[in-house]
């Protein structure tokens, strides 16, 4: 179809002479949006999802960093404080650190990366389940098992696991002469004895994701790798794996995400105790603004906050490293 | 359920006919919303009684009841205050009120307190009273002490303690005997409370006790350390079970049961617990917290569950006259009996059920409480004082020398709480 102003055009070559027959079909003024429609469809496309995400997630970060600058009950009025709850956090001023951010902080460490260990392990069960052996779906759905049942579940079954007198671990332990431990019990072993919980059902979601990325592993090149002679680890390293790349980026995606918002395996198994030391920030940031006596909203918004400031430098990789895959894609 | 409702039944005509205060002349009617957190079995029952009763009585009355969990109450009740609120909510007296009376989310009944009915309730005044008003009303209460096992006690010659050095002497009898003196379940924290105020108040008062829950003594004086110098004596004995901060109140149960440990300081609360894990009333008995330092009246932990109307309450008469119902004689002798919450009612006309350890806990509470009543630990500290100092009893009761340090922590947290 040609534009108005071409069609106006070919009339005008006749213009000399009135015309005979009237023009049946006079040139359409169309309407503002039929002259934007390329522009405007995909941000009408993209608008709920935007309001949404400015609603749920863009304005209460806001709020929060507004909170975080005020000592409010939750209840009452709020009270400007600057950044006190800053300063006692960090231990600006003459302030000590919060002990128990401290102790938090360093739990973060510890989830995030330890819980990377999921990722090879993963890995390693999709390879060992990645053949056709009869009855592997079977298989492969018991690996799966774990990422289906809650996380809550998990941490109930571990934390029976771990019993000081009855549990499983100390049983087995038992049997080759170990003596009883009570994991959730010791302050410097309950963290590492939830990351275990955690990397359970963490393994499981890596292990699908890989096994997926394997379909997709090209054959033809396997063979050629093959017939160059390569095998085993070499074969893994410089042929498998580098096709794998998608599928580790995402384990790597879920798995860090899935270390910062560690809080229902914590709230279960140790209910944040011994004395505190399994707190993450996220248990921190509840037990302080929401928890039963919990009423400083201000110094659990400023926790908010710095693992906000945290999680950004993730998601700013994130985005970057996507960024760029998709620059390459063109 | 069916018998409760008709035997309240018969019982509400006779108290409505009974109590002036009660028929009143002027029908409520509209609607009153009750949400309450008594959600386990027994409670539930009760308060739907109450309901049903309340309806009955006032038939142009409209009840919605809503019953939440009683643990996720202690969370949801700021967002049911807040928007909306119901016209009456349960919750706990003392310091636990403190957010919701600040806030002005609790209305304040002091004229209700000033009703010829209330001065049966007198005994409770003082916990629901804040800044000089009231904010509620008490519907039941249960005493706190020592539930041992009778059998262990006579296989082993003891009798119950009255002084620290009896306690110590029966505690290492036990121990000689392969057992442990208590069984506890620090998981969450509270049950470490019940010693602090025990160990606390017998061996200073409940005067002192009182002036470190306003925060007026700082954690570190000498007087604090002489407390826990008295209960790591019990700690260095090994008179607590091994592991007890991964259980709870209720997983520390069963080594009382098996007899692997021979006592609990607990709440009347867990006699049910007990008797349903095996233990006949021959084996289980009851003492009171021995006393410490012998110049020192007894004050008794005794935590009382409350009613309370909100301050948005829409149909404020309502929520009064359920008030002067639930605090009325009959009423509180109706929900504390044994068949129903199995604990002590408030008002002072009510009849104590005849449950050996109700009677006996009434007896102790009334006549041997001369010191003080304390609402307990997390009801009479201020909250993040609470959280900070059950999270440091514990750990003192792992690791006892890390006094110190925790010590120093709970005065860092005084001085900011109430500087």
């Amino acid at each position: 179809m040609l534009r108005p102003a071409v069609r106006s055009q070919i009339k005008g070559i006749p213009m000399a002479t009135a015309p005979i027959v009237p023009d049946r079909h006079p040139p359409v003024q169309r309407g503002w949006y039929k002259r934007n429609e390329i522009r405007l469809t995909p941000w009408l496309f993209l608008a709920p999802a935007m309001l949404f995400f400015a609603v749920y997630v863009i304005v209460p970060i806001g709020q929060s960093v507004w909170i975080s600058f005020h000592e409010w009950d939750g209840l009452g009025e709020a009270t400007w404080v600057g950044t006190a709850n800053y300063d006692r956090l960090l231990g600006l001023g003459d302030q000590n650190m919060d002990r128990k951010f401290e102790t938090s902080f360093w739990n973060n460490i510890r989830w995030l990366i330890l819980y990377l260990l999921a990722i090879p392990m993963g890995l390693f069960i999709a390879l060992f389940l990645n053949q056709t052996v009869t009855g592997i779906r079977v298989y492969k759905s018991l690996f799966f098992f774990p990422f289906v049942i809650s996380q809550v579940v998990v941490g109930l079954v571990f934390s029976w696991f771990y019993l000081p007198r009855e549990g499983l671990l100390n049983a087995i332990l038992g049997l080759v002469g170990a003596g009883p431990i009570n994991i959730l019990g010791d302050p410097d072993m309950a963290t590492y004895g939830i990351i275990a919980a955690g990397l359970w059902p963490q393994t499981a979601y890596c292990m699908i994701l890989y096994l997926t990325g394997l379909n997709s592993v090209d054959p033809e090149q396997v063979e050629a790798a093959r017939l160059d002679g390569a095998k085993g680890w070499r074969m893994l390293w410089y042929v498998v794996l580098p096709q794998l790349k998608p599928a580790t980026f995402i384990a790597f995606v879920v798995t860090i995400i899935g270390a910062l918002r560690s809080f229902d395996l914590i709230s279960i198994m140790t209910n944040g105790g011994p004395f505190g030391s399994t707190r993450v920030l996220s248990f921190f940031m509840f037990e302080e603004s929401l928890s039963e006596f919990g009423f400083r909203m201000g110094y659990g918004a400023a926790i908010a906050v710095v693992l906000f400031i945290i999680m950004l430098f993730f998601i700013a990789y994130f985005l970057w490293s996507m960024w760029r895959d998709e620059k390459e894609g063109r | 359920m069916r018998s409760i409702i008709t035997t309240s039944f018969a019982a509400v005509v006779a108290a409505a006919i009974a109590s002036g205060a009660i028929a009143q002349d002027d029908a409520l009617s509209g609607e009153l919303r009750i949400t309450s957190d008594m959600s386990n079995p027994a409670p539930r029952a009760v308060i739907e009684g109450m309901v049903a009763d309340f309806g009955a009585m006032h038939p142009d009355l409209d009840i919605e009841l809503t019953i939440v969990d009683r643990e996720a109450w202690k969370t949801q009740i700021r967002n049911a205050l807040g928007a909306n609120p119901p016209d009456v909510v349960n919750w706990y007296a003392a310091n636990r009120m403190r957010p919701y009376v600040d806030a002005g989310l609790f209305a304040d009944i002091s004229d209700l307190w000033e009703e010829e009915q209330f001065a049966a309730l007198e005994s409770t005044k003082g916990a629901l009273t804040l800044d000089d008003k009231q904010w509620g009303v008490p519907y039941t209460y249960y005493q706190w002490g020592v539930y041992y096992r009778a059998d262990i006690f006579e296989e082993l010659g003891l009798s119950e303690p009255t002084t620290w050095e009896e306690e110590l002497a029966n505690c290492q009898a036990i121990i000689d005997s392969g057992r442990k003196c208590y069984t506890i379940g620090t998981k969450f924290l509270w049950t470490a409370g019940g010693w602090f105020d025990y160990i606390n108040s017998r061996t200073h008062g409940y005067d002192f006790h009182m002036q470190l829950a306003r925060g007026e003594i700082p954690w570190t004086d000498d007087r604090v350390r002489e407390t826990f110098a008295n209960w790591r004596q019990l700690i260095d004995m090994g008179a607590f079970i091994d592991d007890h901060q991964t259980y709870s109140w209720q997983e520390a149960l069963p080594f009382m049961l098996n007899g692997e440990a021979t006592s609990y300081l607990m709440g009347n609360f867990a006699v049910a617990a007990m008797r349903d894990g095996g233990l006949t009333n021959d084996q289980l008995d009851f003492y009171q917290f021995p006393k410490i330092n012998p110049d020192v009246a007894y004050a008794e932990d005794a935590p009382t569950d409350t009613f309370h109307m909100a301050s948005g309450a829409q149909n404020p008469d309502a929520a009064r006259e359920f008030l002067r119902y639930v605090t009325s004689a009959d009423v509180q002798t109706r929900i504390n009996a044994g068949d129903a919450l199995g604990q002590l009612p408030i008002n002072a006309n009510a009849s104590v059920d005849d449950d050996k350890f109700l009677q006996q806990g009434f007896e102790m509470l009334s006549n041997n409480a001369t010191g003080g009543i304390m609402q307990f630990f997390d009801r009479d500290f201020e909250a993040e004082m609470a959280s900070v100092g059950m999270e440091g009893l514990q750990e003192f009761m792992v690791f006892p020398d890390n006094l110190d340090d925790i010590l120093m922590r709970l005065e860092e947290t005084r001085q900011r709480i109430y500087q």
